[in-house]
C-alpha cells in the first residue's frame, strides 16, 4: 500500500483486494458486543473537512475510534478559498500538533494531493472527497457492498459484474472514483447521464457511456444513483426537475427493468423524488443503509492499512486472518 | 551621454559570421572584422555568442502600482533586461487600474527612474476593466506616456459594441486594441483547459472555443470599421486557423503566442500544482504543434511573455484559490530557443523579427526592434545559444517565483543586454 489514499487510480488489484479484504475482517468488529481494536492506540488522526459532510465525517470518526486512535475534527470550512488561514498554515499546524494522519475533504479538487505532495505534513493523507474529483473510500465502500453481494468471498473481484452509474457524472467525485476502481476490479461500468452532465472527453475513461437510461438497466447487477442537485437546471444542464427525472430518474416503471438480483445503490445524501423515487429507495432490492454501515469498515481498513498495518488487524483471529497476511 | 563605449568582439549577429560591433554615444558605430580599439573603449568578448536586437515585450505586468509585494516597476525592469528586453509594454490592470492619463504617465515615469529597460505603458479599453465605458484613450494617447496600445488585459472587452467603438476610435490617434479573448460565461469558473485531462480531474474547464469565438467576432469587427487588432496571447490550434483566414483577407490583424504556451500543455496540471495555473490555460499538444508552427510561418507575428508575477502565498494553495499567470521575462528567449530554434522551425533572424522588430511596429515604440547595423541605436542582446543549465528561479531578478520551468533544463542564456549602448546586464548579472 501506498501511504496515501487521493486516488483510486493508484490502486493495483492487490491493492484494492487487500483494502476489501481488510474491511471483512473489520465488520466482525462491528458485530461484537464491544467494538474496538487497540490498534491505532496512541495514533492521532485529524478529521479536516473544510466542507460540511456530516455523514462523511461521522463515519471516519466511528472508524478511527473503533481504531482506538485519538481523533481530532478539525472543522475549517471555507477558510482558504475564502482567504482566510491557507491550507499551507492548516497543514503546518497540525504537523506541529503530530498528526499521523490527516482525512481531507475540500471543495477544491486536488486539495488531498497538494497536501500529500507537499512538505508541510509527513503523515498519511487521506482524501474524504475533493471537489469534483474523487472519493476513493465512498468507490471502496461501494465496491464491498457489490462484492458481498454479487461475488461473496476473501480475495474475490468483481470480474464480469455490470454496474449501471446515473445522474450527474460531470460534477461527481463518487464516479470518477467508482469507474477507475471497478474497472481495476474487473466490473464493466456504464455512465448514463444527459449529455450536457457528462464530463469532456469521457470517451477515454475505461467504461461505456449511455445517454439512455432504459437501455442501460437490462443488464445491470448493480444500478447506483447519483445525487443530482436542483440548481444544475438554473444553469441550463437540463430543463426542469421533472424532465429530469422522467428522463433519467428510478422509478418502479425501471426498476422492472432490472435483473431480479440488481442492486440499487446511492452515495446520499438522496434526493428522494429526484433520482430516485421514494418507495424504491426504501424497497428491500436497496443496499443504501448497508453502503453506510460498510463505510465504517472499509474506512477502519484503510487507515489501519495507511497508517503501517503490518501485523493481522485482529490479533485473536482465525486462520483466515494469517492466511490473508501471508498474501 | 557619458555611457561608456564598448567593443564588443566576435559576436554572430541574428546567428551568421562572428564580427566586432563598435558602439559609441549609444549608437552602433562600426560592424566588421578585427575592428582597432579605440581609448576609453570597453572590449566585451562574445566569441561564439548570438547578437540579436533587444527584445521588445508586448505584455507585461509589472503590477506597480497596486501590488508591489509581487513586482514593481523597478524589479520587473530588472528582470527584463536580465532577459534579454530593451522595452516592454506594462499592462493596465493596475491598482488603480491604467485607465487615465495620470496613472500612465506614472508607470511611465516609474519606467524612466528605473533605468534598466524602457517601459510603455498600455492603457486600459474601458473604465477600470469593467468593460462598460470606453475610458479616456485620447488622453492617454496625448499624455506623456504617448500610449498607443490599448486593452482590458485579464479580462476580455466582450460587449461586442463597445469593441466595436473602441476599434474605430483609437483611429483618431494610430492606436491599436489588444484583445484578451476570453468569452466570459463560457468560462465562469473555469479553472484549466476544457479536455481530457479536466474532466478527470475534475476541474471546471475554459473551452478553445472562448477564446476562439472571440477572434473570430473580433477580426470581423476589425474588418468591417477598418480598425487594427491584434489579438493576445493566442493558445489555441482553433485561434491560429481563424487569424490565418483573416490574415487571408488583408485584414489588418496581428496576434501573439507566450513562450509557455509554444512549450507547456495541461499534462501538468495533474500535478494539481498551481504554478501551472495561467490564463489562458495550457492546451494540449496539438495545441502546442499548431501554434509554433504558426509562429514560424508568420501567422503568429510575435512573441510576448504575459510575464504575471504573483507572491508565494497567491500560488501555494489549492488550485482553483490559485492566481492566474507565470512570471516570462528571465526564461522567454531560452524557451524560444527550445521550442523554435532548436527544433529547426526558426533561425535567430526569425526570432529577432518576432521577439523585437514586429513588437515595436505593432506597438510604435521609436527607437526599438531596430535592426543591428551601423547608425542605429544600440539596443543589443548577446545570447549563448550553447548553454544549457537548470532553471533556478533564485537567480530571478523578478520579485517573484511562479515560473513553471523551476528545475528545468533549458537552453541559452542571456549574457549580455545593452540600452542605447549601455550595459544593463553583463556575465549574466545585472550591472
Amino acid at each position: 500500500m501506498k501511504r496515501h489514499l487521493i486516488s483510486t487510480a493508484d490502486l493495483t488489484r492487490e491493492d484494492a483486494l487487500l483494502i476489501l479484504d481488510t474491511a471483512e475482517q473489520m465488520a466482525q468488529v462491528s458485530t461484537r458486543s464491544v467494538k474496538k481494536l487497540p490498534t491505532l492506540r496512541g495514533r492521532t488522526v485529524v478529521n479536516l473537512f473544510f466542507e460540511d459532510s456530516t455523514r462523511t465525517r461521522t463515519s471516519f470518526e466511528v472508524a478511527e475510534k473503533r481504531l482506538s486512535a485519538d481523533v481530532i475534527n478539525f472543522s475549517a470550512k471555507g477558510s482558504s478559498v475564502s482567504k482566510g488561514e491557507s491550507l499551507k498554515d492548516t497543514a503546518l499546524t497540525l504537523q506541529a500538533m503530530g498528526a499521523d494522519a490527516v482525512v481531507i475533504r475540500h471543495s477544491a479538487s486536488g486539495a488531498p494531493k497538494l497536501l500529500a505532495d507537499s512538505d508541510w505534513l509527513h503523515g498519511s493523507v487521506v482524501n474524504a472527497g475533493d471537489g469534483t474529483h474523487e472519493h476513493p473510500t465512498q468507490a471502496l465502500l461501494d465496491a464491498f457492498t457489490m462484492r458481498s453481494h454479487l461475488n461473496p468471498g476473501v480475495g474475490h473481484d468483481l470480474v464480469g459484474r455490470r454496474v449501471t452509474i446515473v445522474g450527474d457524472v460531470l460534477h461527481s467525485r463518487v464516479a470518477r472514483s467508482n469507474v477507475h476502481l471497478l474497472h481495476t476490479l474487473g466490473a464493466e461500468v456504464t455512465l448514463v447521464a444527459p449529455p450536457t452532465l457528462m464530463p469532456f472527453g469521457v470517451e477515454t475513461w475505461p467504461c461505456q457511456t449511455s445517454y439512455d437510461l432504459d437501455a442501460a438497466l437490462t443488464k445491470a447487477d448493480a444500478v447506483m444513483m447519483l445525487r443530482v442537485q436542483r440548481e444544475r437546471m438554473n444553469a441550463a444542464y437540463f430543463p426542469t426537475q421533472r424532465e429530469y427525472t422522467r428522463r433519467y430518474g428510478l422509478d418502479a416503471r425501471r426498476l422492472a427493468l432490472l435483473p431480479q438480483h440488481a442492486l440499487v445503490m446511492h452515495p446520499g445524501p438522496m434526493v428522494r423524488g429526484m433520482e430516485i423515487e421514494s418507495s424504491i429507495a426504501d424497497s428491500d432490492r436497496a443496499v443504501i443503509v448497508e453502503q453506510v454501515a460498510n463505510g465504517v469498515s472499509v474506512r477502519m481498513a484503510v487507515l489501519y492499512l495507511l497508517l503501517g498495518g503490518s501485523e493481522p488487524a485482529i490479533t485473536t483471529s482465525s486462520a483466515n486472518t494469517s492466511e490473508e497476511n501471508g498474501k | 551621454m557619458s555611457t561608456t563605449n564598448h567593443l564588443i568582439r566576435g559576436a554572430r549577429i541574428l546567428g551568421g559570421d562572428p564580427q566586432d560591433i563598435r558602439i559609441t554615444d549609444g549608437l552602433i558605430a562600426e560592424i566588421g572584422a578585427n575592428l582597432e580599439a579605440r581609448d576609453g573603449e570597453q572590449e566585451i568578448a562574445a566569441e561564439g555568442l548570438i547578437a540579436l536586437p533587444g527584445l521588445v515585450d508586448l505584455h507585461t505586468h509589472l503590477r506597480e502600482p497596486g501590488r508591489e509585494d509581487a513586482e514593481t516597476v523597478l524589479t520587473g525592469t530588472k528582470a527584463a533586461a536580465k532577459g534579454g528586453f530593451t522595452a516592454v509594454h506594462a499592462m493596465a490592470n493596475t491598482f488603480p487600474v491604467a485607465d487615465t492619463a495620470g496613472v500612465v504617465e506614472q508607470v511611465w515615469r516609474l519606467g524612466r527612474e528605473s533605468g534598466y529597460c524602457d517601459v510603455q505603458p498600455i492603457g486600459a479599453v474601458t473604465v477600470g476593466l469593467e468593460g462598460k465605458q470606453l475610458a479616456e484613450l485620447g488622453a492617454m494617447a496625448d499624455s506623456a506616456a504617448q500610449v498607443r496600445v490599448f486593452s482590458d488585459d485579464g479580462k476580455c472587452v466582450d460587449d461586442a459594441v463597445i469593441m466595436r467603438r473602441a476599434l474605430e476610435y483609437v483611429k483618431a490617434f494610430g492606436g491599436v486594441i489588444a484583445q484578451h479573448a476570453q468569452e466570459p460565461r463560457l468560462t465562469e469558473g473555469a479553472q484549466m483547459n476544457e479536455g481530457v485531462v479536466s474532466g478527470e480531474l475534475g476541474l471546471a474547464g475554459w473551452p478553445a472555443v472562448a477564446e476562439e469565438s472571440i477572434i473570430a467576432r473580433d477580426v470581423l469587427l476589425a474588418a468591417h470599421v477598418g480598425s487594427r487588432l491584434h489579438v493576445c496571447h493566442l493558445s489555441t490550434a482553433g485561434s491560429v486557423e481563424i487569424i490565418r483566414w483573416a490574415k487571408g483577407k488583408g485584414w489588418d490583424v496581428t496576434a501573439e503566442v507566450t513562450p509557455h504556451h509554444l512549450l507547456l500543455t495541461d499534462e501538468l496540471v495533474r500535478s494539481y500544482d498551481a504554478v501551472y495555473k495561467v490564463n489562458p490555460p495550457l492546451r494540449t499538444e496539438a495545441d502546442v504543434l499548431a501554434l509554433r508552427e504558426a509562429l514560424a510561418d508568420g501567422t503568429i507575428d510575435i512573441v510576448a511573455t504575459d510575464h504575471a508575477p504573483h507572491p508565494a502565498e497567491d500560488k501555494q494553495c489549492e488550485w482553483s484559490a490559485a492566481a492566474m499567470g507565470m512570471v516570462g521575462l528571465e526564461t522567454a528567449l531560452s524557451v524560444v530557443q527550445s521550442a523554435m530554434v532548436d527544433t529547426g522551425l526558426m533561425g535567430w533572424a526569425e526570432v529577432a523579427q518576432r521577439m523585437s522588430a514586429k513588437p515595436a511596429a505593432i506597438s510604435g515604440i521609436p527607437g526599438h526592434g531596430r535592426p543591428v547595423s551601423v547608425g542605429e541605436p544600440a539596443n543589443l542582446v548577446l545570447f549563448d545559444d550553447q548553454y544549457r543549465g537548470a532553471v533556478n528561479p533564485d537567480s530571478f531578478a523578478t520579485r517573484s517565483r511562479n515560473t513553471p520551468y523551476r528545475g528545468m533544463d533549458l537552453p541559452g542564456r542571456v549574457v549580455a543586454t545593452f540600452l542605447r549602448g549601455e550595459a544593463k546586464v553583463l556575465d549574466g548579472e545585472l550591472v
